[in-house]
């Protein structure tokens, strides 16, 4: 069989921009990296009809083995079809998450982060207990080794607070396409807001729609800035309470 | 006869077409419709399984276009059953999510597009099930998963959008990569025709062939979630509505073990691919129920073993004798219908109570006996329970591995084993933790109102003093034994219950809720207040589901023998490909 290199070229570069595209966090990205693919392997269907040959027309003049083949034809249209339907469905998503959310971000998952941190930072509080205890019986000055000991948890808790804020708004502020693709630590965004990237309060913009609410009651975040009370338990206020916390479920959701 | 093979993807269709042009206008039209046509899918589908075991696989042209150019649909005993068993659970799910419906007086609101979505994807479902060639393989699978599109971002709430996006991307990727194995396989063979692919592939290069198959083999273990390309499911399902996720558990990642199972055995008989497939199994098992063992949450626990148990029935593909795929397809069919009914009594539980947390559940046992008993029958028979058909699945399964007799079956044979043991296990946490304890305070009490309120602000007697009870707590001197030790204690139990305490608050600010009723989400993900008393229709859909899963252990050995023509049937190959193309 024989194939037509440029097509083949021309797939290859569509495939490999459109792949690229599909890895990053923000869904407008990833549309068009789904355009761009769909389209890419669209090609790779219609390079399967080999050389090509006159219209698949039947008229009675026609020499039938110089025919185009039809089929690859009726499958790249059938593909183009869905991907149009896809493409409309991933638009409106994308609509909907900047509606919702105040961004087209896709955040990771908080239940996979979540049980990741837990056991992380349970870990690691026990092995400060552990040392703080064996420094106790070990030596007379406690004073010292309570203080460490205490500085020690609050730096979890602040790494907890930060994995939350983090999580919440699953923001691109590092601006670097790379950090982007392949996933930045949650550092790179500390560091990204540090250097202003973003506007001062650290967002977007404000959300949307959103009423005020019991979220903005005094009562509510007074609590927030001694919500280093203790353990892992106590991040239910160290949670970024602001008007864009990104999963209120149904707040405006069709009534 | 042949004549009724495309009616379970026709019927379905036109309804979807009639209830959309009915709008939301018509509710009771609608939900007739509905349920009409997925009865009459259900009887059809019985039918064409009859006579596919009787008179041999039904095939029929559609237009009268021969083989290589015209689409091709048969119906043999394979795909008779898992329409059989495919269409009875959707039905059971359509009850279930109208008593949701009608409970949560959806009436109101622009409701319109869950009953065509729903059907859709019923049509997609038995579309691929039908299916004889490869690109109508793949419109079936878009017509299912664009319609999935749809019911799992439902009502378009922040984390449903979020889910949906993680499952639109990774269904997309897919399709792509399946969009591409077909233009390869059109191009090594000139034809998408399964039977026809059947007599030519064996012509084609080795390598080329196993390229194929592996080609084939990824975007498969993709929608059915098998172990490397699993991720995706945990993080998407759990946030649909229940009956959503049911159907999604039961049929989305069966219609990827279908596709495996019928073209790893019609296209690439003799396959060279058994040894990474037993690995994958492998894996998927032993990781997927590990992941359940760590979840907190019934629906993610759900999620985890539902991964977990697709091992299995890539396992008896991998084996790919008569035993080990008769024992696939019964594993398919039993693992459809009780995945199905916990999803649903997920959806009970979350209903009644307001989360599926389970450090926040407690006392099911005592305050919703039925609730109870519906759970635990389908749980001990996804653990494998021995008269039950989830032990006759993995019965088939293993005596298949024993038999093989290679390295790597009995590897496999031993991590079913640990696996059945640690579903055991993990079903008996969450009996323990839901049911049996004592009901931990804060957890949900008697519900009085039954009614989608609308804001009220009549009280807010609900997750007060749940997240915060410790904030007071204070960091103690950190000095005796005792103090921390209590603290180890409330830290752990927060650590549980912090999500459910700050879902609470959440929804708290937004629409407080009357005192002593439950706040949940409704099928639109909007906050409903539900009481402790379940709608009828629910409770009788899911107790059909159980009763449909204990039906396989009374029917056991008229449902293996069929399975064992089923499996005979696909590993001779001869009767589907005459009965496409003529003898």
């Amino acid at each position: 069989m024989t194939v037509s290199l440029t097509l083949l070229v021309t797939a290859a570069v569509l495939n490999a921009v459109g792949a690229v595209l599909l890895l990053t966090r923000s869904l407008t990205r990833i549309l068009i990296g789904a355009v761009v693919l769909g389209n890419g392997i669209n090609l790779l269907v219609l390079a399967s009809t080999g050389r090509a040959g006159s219209a698949p027309l039947l008229h009675p003049h026609v020499i039938r083995n110089r025919l185009t083949d039809p089929l690859p034809q009726a499958i790249a249209l059938t593909a183009i079809v869905i991907t149009l339907a896809t493409t409309a469905f991933l638009l409106s998503l994308a609509y909907r998450s900047h509606q919702v959310t105040g961004s087209d971000e896709i955040s990771d998952d908080t239940e996979d982060r979540l049980v990741a941190l837990r056991a992380d930072v349970l870990r690691r509080r026990s092995e400060l207990r552990a040392r703080y205890r064996q420094a106790r019986t070990g030596s007379g000055s406690t004073g010292d080794e309570r203080a460490r000991y205490r500085a020690g948890r609050r730096r979890l808790r602040e790494r907890m607070r930060e994995e939350r804020a983090y999580q919440a708004r699953a923001r691109d502020v590092s601006g670097n396409l790379w950090n982007d693709i392949l996933g930045a630590d949650p550092e790179d965004y500390r560091v990204g807001a540090e250097r202003g990237s973003t506007d001062a309060a650290g967002r977007p913009g404000p959300a949307p729609a959103h009423d005020a609410g019991p979220t903005n009651d005094p009562e509510e975040t007074g609590r927030e800035p001694d919500g280093d009370q203790d353990a892992p338990g106590a991040e239910g206020t160290g949670r970024p309470d602001g008007p864009d916390g990104p999963d209120d479920p149904g707040q405006e959701g069709p009534r | 006869m042949n004549a009724l093979v495309p009616l379970p993807v026709l019927l379905p269709l036109c309804a979807a077409g009639l209830e959309l042009a009915m709008g939301p206008r018509f509710q009771r039209a609608q939900r007739f419709v509905s349920l009409a046509v997925l009865g009459a899918v259900l009887v059809l589908s019985v039918a064409l399984m009859v006579a596919a075991d009787r008179h041999g696989p039904l095939s029929v042209h559609l237009g009268d276009f021969a083989p290589p150019l015209g689409i091709t649909l048969v119906a043999d005993r394979l795909a008779g059953l898992m329409l059989t068993v495919s269409s009875a659970v959707t039905l059971l799910v359509h009850l279930y999510s109208l008593g949701q419906g009608m409970a949560d007086r959806d009436d109101e609101t622009p409701f319109g597009v869950f009953h065509p979505a729903y059907l859709i994807l019923v049509a997609g479902v038995s579309c691929t099930f039908l299916s004889g060639d490869l690109v109508n393989l793949y419109v079936g699978f878009e017509i299912m998963l664009v319609a999935s599109f749809v019911l799992l971002t439902i009502g378009g709430t922040a984390t449903r959008v979020r889910a949906g996006s993680t499952y639109v991307i990774i269904s997309l990727f897919s399709s792509m990569l399946f969009l591409v194995a077909v233009a390869m396989t059109y191009s090594v063979a000139g034809t998408v025709n399964f039977a026809q692919l059947a007599g030519r592939l064996q012509e084609v290069p080795v390598g080329v062939r196993t390229l194929l198959e592996a080609m084939l083999l990824t975007v498969f273990a993709i929608k059915a979630a098998v172990f490397p390309l699993a991720a995706w499911l945990p993080d998407s399902y759990p946030t649909a509505p229940a009956p959503v996720t049911a159907v999604f558990a039961g049929l989305l990642t069966k219609v990827g073990v279908y596709s495996m199972l019928r073209t790893e055995t019609l296209l690439f008989p003799g396959h060279r691919l058994a040894a990474p497939l037993m690995l994958a199994a492998l894996a998927s098992m032993v990781v997927g129920i590990l992941g359940a063992v760590a979840q907190t949450d019934l629906k993610r626990v759900l999620s985890f073993t539902l991964i977990s148990h697709i091992g299995y029935m890539v396992f008896g593909i991998a084996l790919a004798g008569r035993d080990a795929l008769s024992g696939a397809i019964v594993y398919v069919a039993h693992h459809i219908t009780v995945q199905t009914t916990l999803f649903l009594v997920a959806g009970l539980i979350e209903r009644r109570d307001g989360t599926t947390e389970l450090t926040r559940l407690g006392g099911l046992a005592k305050s919703a006996p039925l609730v109870a008993v519906l759970f635990f029958v389908p749980a001990m028979n996804l653990g494998g329970i021995p008269p039950l058909s989830g032990f006759l699945g993995k019965l088939g399964l293993m005596r298949a591995g024993v038999e093989d007799g290679g390295g790597w079956a009995w590897a496999l044979v031993a991590g079913a084993a640990a696996t059945s043991l640690l579903t055991l296990y993990v079903m008996a946490k969450v009996w323990n933790l839901a049911f049996w304890r004592e009901a931990p305070p804060g957890a949900a009490g008697e519900g009085v109102v039954l009614e989608s309120a609308e804001d009220d602000d009549s009280g807010d007697g609900d997750g007060d003093g749940d997240g915060d009870g410790d904030a007071g707590g204070g960091e103690g001197e950190g000095g005796s034994e005792g103090d921390d030790r209590d603290r180890d204690a409330r830290g752990d139990r927060d650590a549980g219950g912090e999500r459910g305490a700050r879902g609470d608050r959440r929804r708290r600010g937004r629409r407080p809720a009357p005192a002593g009723a439950v706040v949940a989400a409704g099928l639109l993900g909007q906050s409903i207040t539900t009481t402790t008393r379940l709608p009828w229709p629910m409770l009788l859909a899911t107790g059909a589901a159980v009763a449909l899963g204990l039906l396989y252990t009374v029917l056991g050995g008229p449902l293996t023998t069929f399975t064992g023509h089923a499996a005979a049937e696909l590993l001779a190959r001869t009767p589907y490909i005459e009965a496409v193309l003529g003898p």
